[in-house]
């Protein structure tokens, strides 16, 4: 099988990888660059638990070839906390209790994170319709709306 | 009810934030597919494509030859180690690996070992079978029917496809009182098979060392001490002992009891480590998680309501056909085949009930666990409440009005129901009236006949259920010989910190707070300063495990009760401090002082650190406790929910527009933390009555086996909950709590489909099945003329 030698930006630091063209860029993350807090849930790009962002935009990492991600940049839950300050997401996941397992939750703050960066004000319909790409079985989503509310106030307040 | 610790103790009744969250939200949880174990290799599953096929031949030569593949395990090598089969829970039997027939489609076949997972996936498609089909039974019905092919060949006697048939009640008392009713309402209702789908699917690493001889799993699963006694069951005889097992459940990505059974895939891991010598990862992906993992429900229910002309019921008769697969792996304490099917007499005073069971084998998976919900109470739940709107229906009463006309008064608790139960405590008329009062129940009913005379589709639903849980005494509970009880041991360190470790394993409920907040709460020491520790064996005491909302009813009372031991032995070292009589001492919130004397008292810290520094000559050092709790009884958590749903005539969409969940779950320990299991359970109760079904053609062709169409609601179908609650303490267990972590899976469902029934009532409906999809509305009201 062809390996490629590719360059990724991972939460703003240039990485290279060899990988074969059928390598996931979800097996990318968490095998060779061990950032397993992106995690995998299905086959079917369906449950939205390996949502990082790719230049900025949401994408679900189990389909992605890592080779499409040559030369871009790649953001993960794990660049989400700056300076040992949490990103307003991040703060409002726990202060609403917006998260059970935690298993969906990575996904869920990055999804969260790329429509507060669209949008200052998102309805609770807004929250709900971006998130819908994103399977929570344990919280029924009614605190995830919420943390996600939280966040837009705090990033409002900045 | 008020706390009665302070925000900086954080004891029950707090808010508190939850202790493992700051790990989850930066991305450092520590998950079952997050362990990488030097010299790892994966694991890959080759599954059928038939539900029921002789296996002529399995050729391993072109998958050997694929680089980087270490070895095919297949029932022929497992034969050899007599590990080709193993125990389930019920003390039937399944097949680890298939030496001569596959049951099931997406049956395992063989497991493919290699140095990553992509090669491990393409050994699987090197792997050549051979089958020869045989007849697939897929009708539980048929499958009892005399002539229908015998399933289990395996089994020498088996001349038929029954499991078991159960019974409870008192049938001739019963058919007696339905020959003296003036009413009798008869309803057949099909209860789907679903899945959990918990969003991490299942997994493990094994990790056997060579040289200790000592094996390590990392498992996802719910009860990982039970699971260790199995091992060693299964494995004893070829060497694998207790005390060289060592199972760690690390972080769980979600449970509902899809993580209770054990799996062929961690025992072909398992295998595979003790063989090669190396760690072996297996986690499934997510169409092998729906389609060969534990079902839940698949039950075919007719149920019979008797009652006289006032509404007042008399009597209930259930007979009931359970699709089990072709094992019964059901994950029941042992002597409890149809799980606690009997609490369907649900919320009412009814004085004569018989219900039975038969269990079936089918060309199926096996399974049969709980999907968040104590064993088979969904089921009970839902054939009460709804059959209870059908005689509301017969009898043109409003729901309510009957519902209230037959509850188990308030007074009359703890009740011993009709099928043996003894209920705990209750209030039933206060939960449903704070529900229609929240709802506007009145109004609502008005709005409904308005609507109704222009045409327009709206229906309330009510379910007022109640829950068994917390297994369980000893005397009744156990499995497979193991008895129910749970466990706590606290150890509290010289500066008045604490270590506390449970025999249950939490997959999201937030143990780490709530037991934290349980210690706070008899200690008075912060639940800031309580270290909670679950699911490592080699560490944690002996406990069967987090499941059928057990774990605040046994383990949580383990807490209290090893906290309380603490704090006798700290009464003592108080005495000897303060140089007076134990008798003399009270105990307020986190010290110990001198009646009288206020001003004389000793701090648990102060007590912690004497333990360890000046203790009473003739008493042990240390301060630290252990506890086995059997509880006494079951608990019975109980609500009221109403569901007000509008129906699109053009599509038969039914859009929930209100749902009002009271609950009651007896003494609260975290108010946030109860909120967001009801939240879920209630979406989990959304799911099956109007999206998630599992079936199969005539072929066992699995449909619904991808997250392609078995619909796990996202957050635009769910509604906005809203929640109320009243407190009913339980009366025996320690802290009065009961448990909730499954309540609002239980009450859902009937809730939201007696809301479209009513919505379709003066159509002529008297029953939709779950799950009420718009193309099953449609057809039914295109049947009636009321399509648009």
């Amino acid at each position: 099988m062809a390996t490629h030698k590719i360059t990724v930006t991972v939460n703003g630091a240039a990485r290279e990888a060899d990988v074969e063209s059928r390598l996931l860029l979800v097996h990318l993350l968490r095998e060779s660059f061990r950032l397993t807090g992106t995690h995998i849930g299905c086959d079917t790009t369906h449950c939205g638990a390996c949502t990082v962002l790719l230049d900025g935009q949401p994408v679900k990492s189990c389909t992605v070839l890592a080779v499409q991600a040559d030369g871009r940049e790649v953001s993960t839950v794990e660049g989400l906390e700056r300076d040992g300050k949490l990103h307003p997401v991040q703060e409002g996941f726990w202060e609403k209790h917006g998260l059970q397992c935690g298993y969906c939750t990575p996904g869920m703050l990055m999804t969260g994170c790329a429509l507060l960066a669209r949008t200052k004000e998102p309805s609770e319909q807004d929250i709900r319709e971006a998130i819908s790409g994103n399977l929570c079985r344990c919280t029924g989503y009614v605190n995830i709306v919420q943390a996600i509310q939280y966040a837009a106030a705090k990033l409002r307040e900045r | 009810m008020e706390p009665k610790t302070s925000a900086q103790v954080c004891g029950m009744g707090h808010s508190m934030k939850r202790k493992e969250d700051p790990r989850f939200i930066r991305g450092r949880g520590n998950y079952v597919d997050d362990i990488q174990l030097p010299g790892m290799l994966h694991m890959d599953i080759v599954r059928s494509p038939f539900a029921h096929a002789k296996i002529k031949s399995i050729n391993t030569d072109k998958a050997m030859k694929v680089p980087g593949v270490l070895a095919v395990i297949t029932g022929e090598t497992l034969a050899k180690y007599n590990l080709h089969w193993m125990p389930t829970l019920m003390s039937d039997t399944q097949m680890v690996l298939p030496t001569e027939k596959v049951m099931y489609q997406a049956q395992e076949v063989a497991a493919v070992i290699a140095t990553d997972r992509y090669i491990a996936a393409d050994g699987v498609e090197a792997v050549e079978v051979d089958y020869d089909p045989l007849p697939v039974v897929v009708d539980p019905f048929q499958a009892l029917l005399p002539g229908a092919p015998v399933l289990r060949t395996d089994k020498k006697d088996k001349k038929d496809n029954r499991i078991f048939h159960w019974e409870a009640g008192d049938r001739a008392a019963t058919d007696q009182a339905f020959a003296q009713a003036d009413v009798v309402v008869k309803q057949d209702m099909y209860i789907p098979r679903i899945h959990v789908a918990s969003i991490e699917t299942c997994g493990c690493v094994a990790d056997f060392d060579r040289v200790t001889g000592k094996l390590t799993v990392y498992m996802t699963t719910q009860a990982p001490h039970a699971i260790r006694t199995v091992f060693a069951l299964v494995a004893g005889h070829v060497g694998l002992s207790e005390e060289k097992i060592r199972i760690v459940s690390p972080d769980i990505g979600g449970g509902f009891g899809g993580k209770v059974p054990v799996y062929p895939g961690y025992v072909i891991a398992v295998a595979a480590s003790v063989v090669i010598g190396k760690p072996v990862k297996w986690v499934e992906d997510r169409m092998e998680n729906l389609q060969a993992d534990s079902f839940a429900r698949d039950y075919h229910i007719h149920a019979e309501l008797a009652a006289k002309k006032d509404g007042t019921m008399t009597a209930l008769k259930i007979k009931t056909v359970a699709d089990h697969g072709y094992t019964d792996a059901a994950a029941n304490p042992s002597k409890f085949p149809a799980g606690l099917f009997s609490i369907c007499t649900g919320s009412y005073d009814l004085k004569r009930a018989f219900a039975e069971v038969d269990g079936v084998y089918t060309n199926k998976p096996p399974g049969g666990i709980a999907y968040r919900c104590s064993f088979r109470v969904t089921e009970a739940a839902h054939c009460i409440e709804r059959i209870t709107d059908v005689l509301a229906q017969e009898l043109k009463m409003d729901p309510a009005e009957l519902r209230m006309k037959n509850f188990i008064p308030k007074e009359k608790f703890p009740y011993k129901s009709a099928l043996g139960w003894e209920y705990d405590s209750g209030d039933y008329p206060a939960a449903l009236q704070k529900a229609m009062d929240k709802i506007g129940y009145a109004e609502l009913r008005k709005e409904q006949a308005e609507k109704r005379a222009r045409g327009e589709l709206m229906g309330i639903g009510i379910s007022s259920f109640t829950e068994i849980v917390g297994a369980g005494p000893s005397k009744q509970f156990d499995i497979l010989g193991i008895k129910m009880f749970d466990s706590a041991e606290i150890r509290v360190h010289p500066t008045g910190k604490v270590i506390a470790r449970f025999g249950t394993k939490s997959q999201g409920q937030g143990h780490e707070t709530t037991y934290a907040q349980i210690v706070a709460e008899e200690l008075g020491i912060p639940a800031a300063h309580v270290q909670v520790e679950e699911g490592d064996t080699d560490t944690a005491p002996y406990g069967l495990g987090t499941y059928a909302s057990r774990s605040t009813p046994t383990a949580g009372a383990a807490g209290a009760m090893a906290a309380r031991k603490i704090r006798d032995k700290a009464k003592k070292i108080a005495a000897h401090l303060l140089e007076c009589a134990e008798d003399d001492l009270v105990w307020e919130t986190g010290k110990f002082s001198v009646k009288g004397s206020p001003q004389r008292s000793k701090t648990i810290q102060d007590i912690a650190l004497a333990a360890y520094t000046n203790h009473p000559q003739g008493m042990e050092a240390g301060l630290e406790a252990v506890s086995y709790y059997d509880p006494p009884n079951l608990t019975f958590p109980f609500g009221s929910y109403i569901c007000v749903v509008d129906i699109d005539r053009g599509t038969g969409m039914v859009k929930i527009r209100r749902f009002v969940a009271v609950d009651d779950c007896g003494n609260i320990i975290n108010p946030m933390i109860v909120d967001g299991q009801v939240h879920g359970g209630l979406t989990m109760g959304m799911a099956p009555a109007l999206l998630e079904e599992i079936s199969y053609d005539e072929d066992g062709n699995i449909q619904g086996g991808s997250f392609m169409d078995y619909l796990v609601p996202t957050a635009m179908e769910t509604p906005a909950w809203e929640l109320d609650k009243t407190v009913t303490p339980s009366p025996h267990h320690p802290l009065g709590a009961k448990g909730v972590g499954e309540s609002a899976t239980v009450g859902a469902p009937p809730a939201i489909v007696n809301a479209v029934v009513d919505a379709l009532a003066h159509l002529g409906v008297r029953h939709v099945d779950i799950p009420i999809t718009p193309e099953k509305v449609w057809k039914i009201l295109k049947e009636k003329g009321a399509a648009e």
